[in-house]
């Protein structure tokens, strides 16, 4: 199914937006979940819809908080070479790989 | 004989200079109130072995004549931090066990400076709170209570345990975090003092993420002298965080005495909420007096895009949010919960590992960045970002020095007072710190009087882009006059 992504009327969420919130952000939902959660989202979302009644005409939108360049700096490798600190943390390793579910079947 | 736990940080560094006291001795004083005080649930791991290891160098270097700013110091971190082979959880399941193999650049600088680690301080999970109730490690309870009660109440979030700590006189100073008010709004329920510095003043290196354009570094002492001296060691450049400013960091505690004669203060009308509490506004009058009996000018200013910061801030921090906790994933570190496939395996871990709050707003941020909402959300609150970020420039322009307002709509309120609250209820706790963070500016809270029921009320300042100077003169003023303000007995222990 396509959804039209366009149609920005409704400023609230149904329970099928809530299921496909959850799975964009990977987070299991149960059915038990989704009113309150529903609930929940529609309460922050009714809450910034105040911001609709600013006019925002001819403004920038804020990239740097402060007036600064972003630094650039030599294309160069500059840190590396402790792949067993890098994987010290890792639940499922192997020879320094990260060990995952099989992906391709 | 004076408790070696009751001296300021200022204090204790005159007694280890003037070897009144060794930083074995300072520290063991400490390690023990930290023993006596767990009851507070404001550490989350305790590191005495770590603290008197630390404590025995710098007792060496006083004796070598080689102390540095911070020698033999106790201070407690934030579990934000990460500290090298020391377990570092951002107060969350889904970080598990995670021990960094790195220290980040805010907590080197102190253990460069000679400063003794006590151990990791609770927080909200990932700093998503303002009560410190959303920990994985269960809520910090706050050392004050209202008089003639034992009801147990929050000492404000995120950076609750750090703030619980210093009013505890469990340390000297603690290191905390601020991306809406989550340093200063716990000093002000604790009756001790936070400052959060300029976007870029602290490298972000190292601590665990959380709105990236927003969060800073900061500490929470006792008095306005000790934070000053604790953000001169926890700034400076760092080329590994591209945000951090590359400017000069002035010794702060320099111009704690500096005083506000001729200076330009202003007071936002905006700031004038309704409902808010008579005690509130008493305290911010009194603020604006003593400032004023000092050699202040106070100003009626007008910030107009002040109500639009906290709904804006609900779109920008969410949204940043669910971008930067996209990492934990169970493949690199952490919690894993077993799936059928790499997808399941995400949505298990993620779903057991994350708490209420903190998927709440992975789940705002993933929608209002999702195609088709992003520009009616995420562009539409950066836009008005600039806006409330001009409010201010104007106000500096006009000749401001310092803005002053209240640090929060209300004292501490109890454990559990707010659960049947919706979320957008806890937020409104922000409702006076978060455009600080929305324009980048320093602000510092500073405990200023009490209300009818004995608890601690603060005020706070806010300055121009790296003028954190004129906050911790304007704030030595308030504490001046205002007092100290500690908890009247140590029931806890």
């Amino acid at each position: 199914m396509i959804c039209n992504e366009i149609r920005l009327e409704p400023m609230s969420v149904d329970a099928t937006t809530v299921r496909r919130i959850a799975h964009l952000a990977r987070i299991a939902v149960t059915d038990d979940d989704i009113p309150h959660l529903q609930g929940e989202l529609n309460a922050i979302l009714a809450f910034v819809e105040e911001l609709d009644t600013v006019d925002v005409t001819g403004v920038e939108p804020m990239t740097s908080v402060t007036p600064m360049a972003l630094i650039q700096r030599e294309d160069v490798v500059t840190d590396g070479g402790y792949p067993d600190d890098i994987v010290a943390n890792a639940p499922m390793t192997e020879d320094h790989f990260f060990m995952v579910p099989k992906v391709v079947e | 004989m004076t408790d070696l736990t009751d001296l300021t940080l200022t204090e204790a560094r005159d007694g280890l200079l003037s070897k009144r006291f060794s930083a074995t001795e300072l520290t063991k004083a400490h390690i023990a109130a930290v023993e006596a005080a767990r009851s507070l649930n404001a550490f989350v791991l305790e590191t005495p072995e770590h603290a008197l290891d630390q404590a025995a160098a710098s007792d060496a270097r006083i004796a070598r004549g080689e102390a540095g700013p911070l020698e033999g110091i106790p201070l407690g971190v934030k579990d934000l931090f990460a500290t090298k082979g020391v377990r570092t959880t951002a107060c969350s399941k889904i970080l598990g066990n995670f021990v960094p193999s790195y220290e980040s650049t805010v907590t080197s600088q102190l253990w460069r400076d000679g400063a003794v680690m006590l151990g990791k301080l609770n927080n909200d999970e990932f700093a998503m709170g303002s009560s410190n109730e959303t920990s994985a490690f269960g809520p910090v309870v706050n050392p004050w209570r209202r008089e003639g009660s034992n009801l147990q109440l929050v000492p404000g979030g995120s950076s609750g345990g750090s703030a619980a700590a210093v009013a505890a006189r469990l340390c000297l100073g603690a290191t905390a975090t601020d991306t809406g008010g989550s340093i200063r709004q716990p000093a002000a329920f604790t009756g001790t003092v936070g400052i959060k510095p300029t976007y870029g003043r602290c490298s972000r290196w190292g601590t665990v993420a959380f709105a990236s354009s927003l969060d800073q570094a900061g500490p929470i002492a006792k008095t306005v002298r000790d934070c000053a001296v604790l953000l001169t060691s926890m700034s400076g450049h760092d080329p590994k965080d591209s945000t951090s400013a590359n400017v000069r960091v002035p010794d702060f505690a320099a111009a704690v005495a500096r005083g506000v004669k001729g200076l330009k203060i202003g007071i936002p009308k905006e700031y004038r909420v309704e409902g808010m509490p008579a005690e509130i506004a008493d305290l911010w009058q009194a603020g604006q007096d003593w400032l004023k009996s000092e050699g202040a000018t106070i100003v009626d200013i007008t910030l107009p895009h002040t109500k639009y910061a906290l709904p804006a801030y609900y779109i920008v921090a969410p949204a940043e949010a669910s971008s930067n906790l996209a990492r934990y994933d169970g493949v690199r570190y952490g919690l894993r919960v077993p799936g059928q496939n790499i997808v399941e395996m995400y949505e298990k871990t993620r779903a057991a590992g994350f708490g209420p709050e903190v998927r709440r707003r992975i789940m705002i941020g993933t929608y209002v960045l999702s195609a088709g909402y992003y520009d009616a959300y995420y562009l539409r609150a950066q836009k008005i970002r600039t806006l409330i970020k001009r409010d201010f420039e104007t106000v500096f322009q006009a000749g401001v020095d310092a803005i002053l307002t209240p640090a929060t709509p209300s004292a501490a309120f109890g454990l559990a007072e707010m659960q049947t609250a919706s979320p957008v209820e806890m937020y409104l706790n922000d409702v006076f710190t978060v455009t600080v963070n929305m324009a980048g500016l320093p602000g510092i809270a500073v405990p200023a009087g009490k209300d009818g029921q004995g608890l601690p009320l603060g005020l706070q300042l806010i300055g121009r882009p790296f003028d954190e100077e004129t906050l911790f003169a304007a704030g030595q003023v308030i504490e001046s006059a205002a007092g100290r303000f500690v908890p009247p007995q140590a029931w806890w222990a």
